[in-house]
């Protein structure tokens, strides 16, 4: 597995418990509009990805990620 | 027809499902006569008032009341203009003064509400590269003031002092950063861990620290400043923000501060510039009305009396309340959806308490409750008929038995 498909793949583990609907993940696989999280649920789902990987998605970046694979790529550059 | 309104279209039809089940508006109640801080009529019944934050009843204080009538005649109703233009009276410098004298600060600045003091202090310290760090269940004018100004955003979890601290560890050694705390939390009246939480900032460089103290002024510390003077953190705080409209009785915003260079926020802060200053008669009975919390022990002490009645009463009735003792003036009682808050929410109206009812996003984690604010002028006879008409109402729509 390269690099970005371990981030995937630890993304999507992240995704599951907030996952209530069952939904396929993909990288177009959007947050509000597939997964219908609200802003609680990203606030959770959020800290959780913070902490999994060590890193801070301030909110000013979390308003450009839509999609899973947005958020791969977030994490792929914010670990360096 | 689509046109700039679609967006709300969702929760019109929410609201519209809501009232045909036959409940009265919980957003859209006319006090048609207010008697005291506690008591008003409203369409025709006369009703207890628990959900005002008019924590220290000072409202209809004789003396505020004097010194507002007396700025009216003297000094007129408005100002018509910002406070660096022609909008700072005498009374605007008073009030400061007052302010100074009841936190112990070498300075005080006024803002025309609590919403604006966060939203200037916010946006205009915490600029572009700087880093605002708030707590998750952050009041929305808290939101608001990082929304306006050009800092990043980090978020960690309500009242979580290892959260605050993993996130603070994460960011850049050398960049300036805010951390935004309240010292009541007034969804639920809980109380944030400060002493703890002012340990954990200080181990990074660095970082500036305010605290909202909309809910705590007045009856909280030996001087009535906050929860931050009662758990003895008052040398970390740099900046204290606080309203007039909760407390004080009246309406506006403030905050106070030791830091040297903090008068130069009134040529650099928008929303302290950029609108009207408040009427005369405001600044007046805010003044008159902070000065008198100074000596207000009295009150305080009937306040609390009231405070863990209602919530020892509410408990041993079988409501879930939103913390495990009463650690402030809020008494907030959970309910499991939004028809059952409603429900109970009109049921008590109809027996004559006014209650708040909150629900998502305004809560925390997806919940519906009834917020209670508790007033130092409630009578020992008041809070035994709200426990009554608790039972009746809380029997009635079946959440007690």
């Amino acid at each position: 597995m390269s690099n970005r498909d371990e981030t995937f793949a630890k993304v999507a583990e992240a995704i599951e418990p907030f996952n209530k609907k069952g939904i396929d993940l993909a990288e177009s696989t959007s947050f509000a509009g597939d997964l219908e999280w609200d802003s609680l649920t990203v606030m959770d789902f959020v800290a959780a990805i913070e902490d999994e990987f060590d890193i801070i998605i301030t909110m000013n970046m979390q308003a450009e990620i839509e999609t899973v694979g947005q958020l791969v790529d977030a994490v792929e550059k914010l670990r360096g | 027809m689509t046109d700039l309104f679609s967006k709300f279209d969702a929760l019109i039809a929410e609201r519209q499902a809501l009232l045909d089940t036959g409940v009265r508006d919980p957003f859209a109640i006319v006090m048609d006569e207010v008697k005291s801080p506690t008591l008003a009529i409203i369409q025709g019944r006369p009703t207890i008032l628990l959900g005002t934050y008019n924590y220290m009843g000072m409202t209809f204080d004789p003396d505020v009341i004097a010194a507002g009538k007396k700025a009216l005649d003297d000094f007129g109703a408005g100002t018509t203009g910002s406070r660096v233009l022609n909008g700072t009276y005498q009374g605007h410098k008073a009030c400061e003064d007052a302010l100074k004298e009841f936190y112990g600060t070498a300075h005080a600045m006024v803002f025309s509400t609590g919403y604006q003091a966060n939203l200037g202090m916010i946006s205009t310290i915490a600029g572009k590269g700087d880093y605002v760090v708030l707590d998750a269940d952050s009041h929305a004018s808290i939101y608001d003031g990082c929304g306006l100004g050009n800092a990043e955003v980090v978020r960690f979890r309500h009242n979580s002092v290892e959260d605050l601290d993993k996130r603070l560890g994460r960011l850049p050694a050398d960049a300036q950063k805010l951390v935004v705390l309240e010292g009541v939390y007034s969804m639920l009246g809980d109380i944030a861990p400060l002493p703890e939480m002012v340990a954990a900032i200080r181990k990074h460089p660095n970082c500036m620290i305010l605290v909202d103290e909309a809910h705590g002024m007045g009856f909280f510390g030996p001087n009535g400043r906050g929860v931050y003077e009662e758990l003895g953190v008052e040398k970390d705080i740099d900046f204290v923000v606080g309203t007039f409209s909760k407390s004080v009785g009246t309406v506006g915003g403030f905050c106070v501060s030791n830091h040297p260079k903090f008068e130069v926020l009134r040529l650099v802060c928008r929303p302290y510039v950029f609108t009207a200053s408040l009427p005369p008669s405001v600044v007046a009975t805010a003044a008159t009305s902070i000065r008198k919390l100074m000596h207000a022990g009295d009150k305080r002490a009937h306040l609390w009396k009231n405070s863990k009645r209602l919530h020892a009463g509410l408990r041993e009735m079988g409501f879930t309340l939103g913390t495990e003792t009463a650690q402030s003036a809020i008494i907030a009682v959970m309910l499991p959806d939004q028809e059952t808050t409603v429900r109970m929410w009109q049921a008590l109206l109809e027996l004559g308490v006014y209650v708040n009812m909150a629900r998502p996003p305004a809560t925390p984690a997806g919940t519906f409750l009834l917020r209670c604010s508790l007033c130092a002028e409630h009578s020992d006879d008041q809070v035994g008929d709200i426990l009554d008409r608790f039972r009746a109402a809380g029997q009635a729509v079946g959440c007690i038995s």
